[in-house]
């Protein structure tokens, strides 16, 4: 009988360097490209926000608010990061955001104060994307499909909750938060939260057996199957994963606004994708990078901040947001097709 | 008078992609009404030569004429404009359009410019098909629904529905049965007795002593040897000139009696799946390689995938080590320790975007993780340990899986199931895409697991390597074991009079 192989004692650590070095060094420096183009637009787009508005765009006040704006779709866009690293898509992250924040603040449930709030925002988002889970893990529905039946019912239930209204906060330890000059640790919550999730989403990308079969999936998932990879409860559990992102991101929309809105999230599912694709995660799965979507979360909100504040209307936005996506994503072509 | 020129003449063509130089000056004369075979090992640049021919890329130095004019084929329609058509392995037609719509895609006969003249398309189609020998096909039809041997007929129509001087064909016999094969080889001696020239790629060298009149022997981005007589060139030569060394097919030796008096560890009862193959029973044992051999079609994939779990038996069971498998589950499969190396190694087993180390690692990953935390020093020193084992080349796992040799791919799959302490390996046409000098050295490491207590099953639709590598062969036709015997006792022409008939020994 075969044994497993096993690994040499120590011979972990003795790898070869000179060996190895030349792949490893390639294989960084192409990452590097790609993180090192993105931070320089984003250090162009700071150097022409201090250019155009130096005394308010450098502003303390101004750079805590572009980095708590981030925040909210910065959560949804890691989720998203796993899911299209995967092979999939979810469009319903939007709507989700919708119907937690205003589940979360119905008059019942505020009654149960900050806990209450945060463990109803958490619960609506794991169970929408339990729904879409089971439906495209087990049910076989194509996560384009499932996701937008979702984007529809969710969006659909927050405005039967809400009737329209916004329903407005008055559990204190929330609206605390919520403070211009709150700090958690040094740092606004808000910006606190996203850090964390940002953290734990890397590691759990590039450390663990589940980012492994996230990458594995996407990149093939017949091969994935064929090498004992159990496809679809990795399936289900990365929309489980996308939900509970919207979950804490409905948390954290509350937090900043005060309030639940049936309108909330609203275009958050092109935003996310957006981010993340700029970032570099590939659309059609296999690759991700969470470091990128953070990077294209920050460049598009640092692009909002500074439109809004040299007075620059959101259809004009709108349509530098969209050139970037094109420059971006010709930018990797190019990258991609010397290496 | 000046001698005609060669219809083409390509001359020191180079052409480097970053890190590979992929052709390193070579030289290709084609004379009008030749088949003109071009060999070499896999990376030796064949593909790439014919993708300039095409247009599809463009050289970096050198020059091509065509019929004595200087040429520059700067895109797939210039190249198709003088008249050179390719058939590439992987057939590029559209699913969901007609025969018809495809073999005329991009040059329809139109009235007033853009109305599409449906009946003409679909006539001209059926004069191609007919001249092609295959009247049967329906010009109607959608391609989707067509066989690959069809689909092939169906991109040489295309190809002859141009004005064409010179046909490319990559490797058109590696997805046919023998009987098709001969149809191909009556269509290319057609085709070159009216004038037109043929450019034929393939691995099998008798196939190239049938049909070749001058062979190009490509190794390392050169041409080692342009224009020897195919058919007199011994293959001795040939193989020489293509590895660097004189043998074709090397078969390791076997063991006396391998497995005998062990219990199977693999032990198949009356499985069987509706509409592709009957019940049959199997048994292997440690230490011993049985070989299933059958034409495409015979439902040897389909056995293979149905013991490994991806396909869900209408009857019987898999038996392994004494225990029961759930059928139809691949991961039950795989715990109790089966492996599978499938026959469509890119689609089916790796992960292209990754490095060895984690395709190796793929399917032992709790090993090296702790709460689902991966200890990646733990990970890439078993995968060095299992890649070092078969001498995987090159030695170092942390390069991207994609940048090996077919040959080298295969055993990075093969070192993932001995990395997982598999105990039963099956492999589905584990040489296909292997160049000849790799195979000898893949029939060594499947031999060598088998004398460390693996059972192996292989399944090939090359008769000489079940032969070669298999103690006990299975037979098989349209389904149905129809003999079975230790390989010794049989020879290439009994196993294809089998296959073929289906006469049982009786």
């Amino acid at each position: 009988m075969t044994q497993p192989v096993s690994p040499p004692r120590g011979s972990a650590d003795k790898v070869r360097p000179a060996a190895e070095a030349p792949a490893w060094r390639g294989l960084m420096a192409r990452a590097d490209v790609r993180t090192l183009s993105l931070l320089g637009v984003l250090a162009a787009l700071i150097v022409i926000g201090g250019i155009t508005k130096p005394d308010e765009f450098l502003d303390t006040r101004n750079l805590q608010l572009v980095l708590t704006q981030a925040s909210v779709i910065g959560v949804v866009t890691v989720g998203m990061t796993f899911v299209i690293t995967s092979g999939g898509i979810d469009l319903s992250v939007g709507a989700i955001v919708a119907l937690a924040s205003v589940w979360a603040t119905t008059v019942a449930t505020q009654e149960y104060g900050f806990g209450g709030i945060l463990f109803t925002s958490v619960l609506v988002g794991l169970g929408c994307g339990l729904v879409n889970g089971l439906l495209i893990a087990y049910g076989g529905m194509v996560p384009f499909i499932a996701t937008l039946a979702m984007l529809a019912s969710a969006r659909g239930l927050a405005l039967q909750i809400t009737d329209g209204r916004t329903q407005i906060v008055t559990v204190d330890g929330v609206l605390d938060l919520g403070e211009r000059d709150a700090y958690v640790l040094g740092v606004p919550p808000l910006v606190l939260v996203f850090a964390v999730v940002t953290i734990i989403g890397w590691l759990l990308l590039n450390r663990t057996t589940f980012g492994r079969r996230t990458v594995a999936v996407g990149g093939n998932a017949e091969a994935a199957r064929l090498a004992g990879i159990d496809v679809r409860r990795q399936r289900l559990y990365l929309y489980l994963l996308s939900g509970l992102c919207c979950g804490i991101a409905a948390f954290l929309l509350i937090i900043l606004s005060g309030s639940g809105q049936n309108t909330n999230g609203n275009l958050y599912e092109l935003d996310a994708i957006a981010a993340a694709i700029i970032g570099g995660t590939l659309l059609s799965g296999g690759r991700g990078t969470i470091v990128g979507s953070v990077l294209g979360v920050l460049i598009f909100t640092t692009i909002t901040n500074i439109f809004a504040l040299n007075n620059l209307q959101s259809d004009v936005q709108q349509i530098a947001k969209g050139a970037i996506i094109v420059a971006a994503v010709l930018v990797q072509r190019r990258t991609a097709s010397t290496t | 008078m000046a001698p005609e020129p060669p219809l083409l003449s390509m001359s020191g063509i180079t052409k480097s992609f970053p890190g590979v130089r992929a052709l390193d000056g070579v030289d290709l004369d084609v004379q009008a009404g030749e088949v003109h075979c071009l060999l070499g090992q896999n990376g030796a640049g064949k593909s790439t030569l014919i993708k300039v021919l095409a247009g599809a890329h463009q050289p970096d130095t050198g020059t091509i004429h065509w019929r004595g004019e200087p040429v520059t084929l700067r895109s797939p329609i210039a190249a198709m404009r003088l008249g050179i058509a390719t058939i590439y392995q992987e057939l590029d037609l559209v699913e969901h359009l007609s025969v018809a719509e495809n073999v005329h895609l991009g040059h329809e006969p139109t009235a007033a410019g853009f109305v599409v003249r449906r009946r003409t398309a679909k006539e001209s189609t059926a004069h191609l098909l007919k001249r092609l020998g295959h009247p049967e096909i329906d010009p109607g039809r959608l391609v989707g629904e067509l066989s690959a041997a069809q689909q092939q007929i169906v991109s040489m129509a295309r190809a002859l529905s141009h004005d064409v001087r010179l046909i490319v064909m990559d490797e058109p016999s590696a997805a046919l049965d023998p009987d098709e094969v001969d149809n191909l080889f009556r269509i290319v001696g057609d085709l070159t007795a009216d004038g037109v020239a043929v450019v034929y790629i393939s691995h099998r060298l008798e196939e190239i002593r049938r049909i070749g009149d001058r062979v190009t022997v490509l190794k390392d981005g050169r041409a080692v040897a342009g224009g020897l007589p195919a058919k007199s060139t011994p293959t001795r030569d040939v193989v020489a000139l293509m590895t660097g060394r004189n043998v074709e097919y090397v078969f390791p030796e076997r063991p006396a009696a391998p497995g005998q008096g062990e219990q199977p560890l693999l032990h198949v009862r009356g499985l069987a799946r509706d509409g592709e193959f009957e019940p049959f029973d199997l048994t292997v044992r440690p230490g011993e390689i049985v070989g299933l051999a059958g034409l495409v079609g015979s439902g040897r994939s389909e056995i293979l995938e149905t013991i490994y779990g991806a396909r869900k038996p209408s009857a019987g069971q898999v038996v392994v080590a004494g225990r029961p498998l759930k059928p139809g589950s691949v991961r039950a499969a795989v715990r109790a320790g089966l492996g599978l190396a499938p026959e469509e190694r890119k689609a089916q087993a790796l992960l292209m975007l990754e490095s060895v180390t984690r395709n190796v690692s793929i399917s032992s990953m709790s090993r090296f993780a702790k709460a689902g935390w991966i200890d990646r020093g733990a990970e890439l020193g078993a995968a060095r340990a299992a890649t070092r084992e078969l001498s995987l080349r090159p030695d170092n796992p942390s390069v991207p899986i994609r940048t090996l040799s077919g040959g080298n791919q295969q055993k990075a799959v093969l070192a993932r199931w001995l990395l997982r302490g598999c105990r039963v390996l099956l492999l589905d046409e584990p040489t296909r895409g292997v160049d000849v000098g790799a195979r000898a050295e893949l029939y060594a490491v499947v031999r060598r697991l088998a004398d460390e207590g693996l059972a192996v099953l292989l399944v090939s639709s090359e008769v000489p390597e079940v032969l070669g590598l298999a103690d006990r062969v299975l037979v098989l036709r349209e389904g149905r074991v129809v003999h079975t015997a230790p390989a010794q006792e049989l020879d290439e022409h009994r196993v294809l009079d089998l296959v073929m008939e289906g006469s049982p020994a009786s």
